[in-house]
């Protein structure tokens, strides 16, 4: 989950998250040493009590200062490039799930063996026990074997939501009528947080996601479990 | 039904990918799967033939389609006023 005072993103769950936070890292990286060697020479030039009187015919550091900007974009954008088309790739699902989005709760279904359906509503406040996240809990989650791909169907029953869930690198529109797909799998089990990502009303802050991922014993004993209390 | 047939439907786990909807839109990968399910069943009953084959339509719709426009889509049928052509 999102932490107060955290620098970067979220610990990645997901393959396709992992490259988006070394990405995300590595072009951060560059850019804070290119602000911080800028404004150490402003401030070196603020304060220098000479002036310099040769401000023509300097071709050697023209060139440094016209290459090296260009051999650093290349280094951004090859690695850039090389996640776009990884995002792109065909994927061979083990299960589809659909999450549809409600004004305000998402509702989950598995129906690829037998039609599971379940609500998912976020857990208020003052219903919070000792360790729960404010805002994030759900009192269903959507639960899914772990290191299986999986695809989510998204769409919408009333207005745009979204459904985002930032540690499995995931977002999605979920649009009335339109049935919007993601992929992703989870590399480790652990359970993973979101929040609706489109303005969808008065409850929009309060329709959280939450995604267990489990090993697979585990989840056809939970779905199992769920179809009974249908 | 045929032995390949048999083959995909026992061995099904979800929808597989399916070349003709490569895109993030599958509405109508959805929708067309149901389609092609009544109209397997039109055709086949038509001709006095076993509709098993027609399962695997059944099976990919229900995996993708929203349980609720399903029954929608269920429910214009029996009204008879379903806009697909069937």
């Amino acid at each position: 989950m999102a932490q107060y005072t955290q620098l970067g993103l979220q610990d990645a769950a997901s393959p396709l998250m992992e490259e988006l936070l070394h990405f995300h890292d590595h072009a951060l990286m560059i850019i804070t040493l290119i602000s911080a060697f800028v404004l150490y020479i402003i401030l070196t030039m603020v304060t220098a009590k000479t002036t310099d009187k040769y401000i023509l015919d300097s071709q050697e550091v023209e060139i440094i200062w016209t290459v090296l900007p260009a051999i650093i974009l290349v280094l951004i954008a090859l690695p850039s490039l090389r996640i776009l088309y990884l995002l792109d790739e065909i994927n061979d699902p083990h299960l589809t799930i659909k999450a549809m989005g409600h004004q305000w709760y998402w509702s989950y279904e598995y129906t690829d063996y037998e039609d599971l359906g379940f609500d998912s509503y976020m857990v208020p406040t003052q219903d919070l026990t000792p360790g729960q996240f404010r805002l994030l809990e759900a009192d269903h989650r959507m639960v899914i074997p772990v290191e299986s791909p999986i695809r989510v169907l998204v769409s919408a029953e009333d207005v745009l939501h979204s459904w985002a869930v930032p540690s499995l690198g995931v977002k999605m529109d979920a649009v009335p009528g339109r049935l919007n797909q993601v992929a992703f799998v989870a590399s480790r089990p652990g359970v993973f947080f979101g929040q609706c990502s489109e303005i969808c009303g008065a409850n929009h802050s309060f329709m959280p996601i939450v995604v267990e991922a489990v090993p697979l014993e585990h989840f056809e004993n939970w779905s199992s479990l769920m179809l009974e209390d249908a | 039904m045929s032995e390949a047939v048999e083959e995909k439907l026992k061995n099904y786990r979800t929808a597989p990918f399916d070349a003709r909807f490569p895109n993030t839109n599958q509405t109508r990968n959805c929708f067309q799967n149901y389609l092609d399910f009544h109209r397997c069943n039109k055709a086949l009953s038509g001709k006095d033939q076993d509709t098993a084959p027609c399962q695997w339509y059944q099976r990919v719709y229900k995996s993708l389609c929203p349980m609720s426009w399903v029954q929608k889509w269920d429910d214009q049928l029996e009204a008879g006023n379903f806009p697909g052509k069937i």
